[in-house]
């Protein structure tokens, strides 16, 4: 871990890019199996984009070779404009693309301003933590940026207090404080009760306020709908469909939906 | 501003001094002949420390959700080299350092079977208890080691001399350790990673923690105690004797405990611990002293230590 990771990075500029992430002719296979066949795949600045798909479509194989766990056989990424090769998890967290999962977000025991600045804490030069300002900027993500109102929540509360949702809103909070351009959200609401899952869509709102992108990923796409902006659906290690929320309804995607399992063919 | 409630942490910090000071107000009251005289926490400051030491370096383990069993093994055999570089050369601080280094390098071997190979902790260490413990009774051959000679020494002064003739010096070495460990869990990174990853390892890694490397530094540390402690022990008594270390392995276990750490990892309090090393050491004394038997002490331990996990476990249970 390098230096720049442990204290914030200052905003980026206005960019001269106009796709935030895009990915060409994308092929992974596992020797035999092809999980991925020629995926393009993009999310633009400051969209929400939802990433559709049966259990074994693919999601999670292409979500992996965006945060660098998987190598692609085949395909070009580029992030920002700039065409690149991510080697680890932490190089694309470096790169700005951050990954929230459910269950490991966060560690349970530990108080909010630990939570936070875990792994990137505020320190001086002999590894002393600046508890002082961890604190304060806890502070200020919770209430300013994500919004938590409740005074049962505060920065000495201990995630294990937290709801499912509200755990999901520190997660999502904590990359955005690190500044990450990009946020995945791994099933953040799978398990999750329905006002649950509305905190988790209200925090992924948020994601866009900040001026951010993210890519949610769900095998429900109910889940998903109201934040989404675009949903892109994946078929056995294809693009089956990619469509904007303003050019379809929600009754037209769920019968395109339904006819995909089918038929195989998403219309 | 709005009252903060009380954490959890402050809680059990809370609880173990109230039984503290209960217990030596049972002591005061018991025996105040001999509580009310300097010469019984004389004593307590020269034998506590040892087992302090230990304890709150064992503390970092038991954060991690680990155990080390070998410790009191690495402090007999690092104060069998203590003593035999010190016969060998003459020399005290090469004696010091060749013996840090050896326990340093034992506390890196339980980190190579633990982190690297991957056996659990208890079992790792079950095995260098037997190995180290093996390793002196082959090398000392069962003899021990007089250290006299070391008295004209420096770092004798330095380490178990008596300032102004009345503290001993390894009462303040314990008291520099405690601040030491505080610091290092509280207020450092590393023990905010020695947290993170004891709570979850998953999300520690996916933080970007290296969950080895804490690991790693936790037994390595413990394994440099573990000599330091076997040096002042070894420096009190001038005489350095094959079993030495035995009785600290479960005093110091104790100490973890009472101080209310859990053994599920992710939480830790030195002061608990710093607290638990006190009671632990100066029951024995005080026990005796109230007019109890000897035959009492055990017992009591073990009273003690049912209670306060008792108590802890409630703790726990009502917040969450």
């Amino acid at each position: 871990m390098t230096d720049k990771d442990k204290t914030p990075k200052p905003t980026t500029p206005a960019a001269e890019y106009d796709k935030l992430l895009e990915m060409r002719g994308i092929y992974k296979s596992f020797g035999h199996v092809h999980v991925l066949k020629g995926i393009d795949f993009h999310v633009n600045k400051e969209e929400i984009v939802a990433l559709v798909g049966d259990n074994g479509a693919g999601k999670s194989t292409l979500i992996k070779t965006i945060t660098g766990v998987h190598k692609p056989n085949k395909g070009d990424i580029f992030f920002k404009g700039k065409k690149i090769t991510i080697h680890s998890v932490n190089q694309s967290r470096s790169l700005g693309i951050e990954t929230v999962y459910q269950e490991r977000a966060l560690a349970d025991q530990q108080s909010m301003w630990r939570n936070i600045f875990a792994g990137r804490e505020i320190t001086n030069r002999f590894g002393i933590i600046d508890v002082k300002t961890q604190r304060k900027e806890t502070e200020r993500l919770l209430r300013e940026s994500m919004g938590f109102t409740s005074k049962a929540i505060t920065v000495d509360s201990q995630v294990v207090f937290l709801s499912g949702g509200e755990k999901q809103g520190i997660a999502i909070g904590r990359a955005l404080f690190f500044n990450a351009d990009l946020i995945i959200l791994d099933e953040p609401t799978m398990g999750l009760s329905l006002s649950e899952t509305k905190k988790v869509l209200d925090f992924t709102r948020k994601i866009k306020e900040h001026g951010k992108s993210a890519i949610f990923i769900s095998h429900n796409f109910y889940h998903i709908y109201p934040a989404a902006d675009r949903f892109v659906i994946l078929d056995r290690g294809k693009i089956a469909g990619d469509v904007k929320k303003t050019d379809i309804s929600q009754e037209e995607l769920v019968l395109k939906m339904e006819n995909l399992a089918k038929t195989g063919i998403f219309e | 501003m709005l009252k903060k409630p009380l954490l959890l942490e402050h809680k059990l910090d809370l609880s173990i001094l109230i039984v503290f000071i209960s217990i030596f107000l049972l002591f005061i009251i018991g025996n105040p002949a001999v509580f009310s005289r300097f010469d019984i926490y004389y004593s307590f400051m020269s034998t506590i420390p040892f087992t302090a030491i230990l304890a709150m370096s064992v503390t970092l383990i038991v954060v991690l959700g680990m155990m080390d069993l070998s410790f009191p093994s690495v402090l007999a055999f690092a104060s069998w080299i203590f003593g035999t570089v010190f016969t060998v050369t003459g020399s005290m601080p090469l004696a010091v350092i060749s013996s840090l280094a050896v326990g340093t390098l034992a506390g890196y071997l339980n980190s190579v079977l633990v982190v690297r190979i991957g056996v659990p902790s208890l079992v790792a260490t079950i095995g260098s208890m037997f190995f180290w413990r093996g390793a002196v009774n082959v090398v000392a051959r069962g003899k021990g080691i007089s250290l006299v000679a070391a008295q004209d020494t420096f770092l004798y002064k330095l380490f178990v001399g008596r300032l102004g003739g009345m503290i001993p010096a390894q009462f303040l070495w314990m008291v520099a350790v405690a601040v030491f460990f505080w610091v290092l869990l509280k207020r450092h990174r590393y023990g905010a990673h020695l947290l993170f990853v004891g709570d979850n390892e998953q999300s520690a890694e996916m933080m970007g923690i290296n969950v080895k490397k804490v690991k790693t530094i936790a037994f390595m540390q413990l394994g440099a105690f573990s000599a330091f402690a076997g040096i002042l022990s070894t420096l009190e008594v001038t005489y350095f004797w094959p079993s030495q270390g035995q009785a600290y392995l479960m005093a110091a276990l104790a100490a973890v405990f009472i101080g209310g750490t859990s053994v599920f990892g992710g939480m830790g309090t030195i002061f608990g611990t710093f607290m638990g090393a006190l009671i632990i050491g100066s029951l024995e004394a005080g026990i005796i002293s109230i007019g109890l038997s000897g035959f009492w002490i055990q017992f009591i331990y073990g009273l003690i230590i049912m209670a306060s996990v008792s108590v802890y476990a409630t703790l726990l249970r009502k917040q969450g």
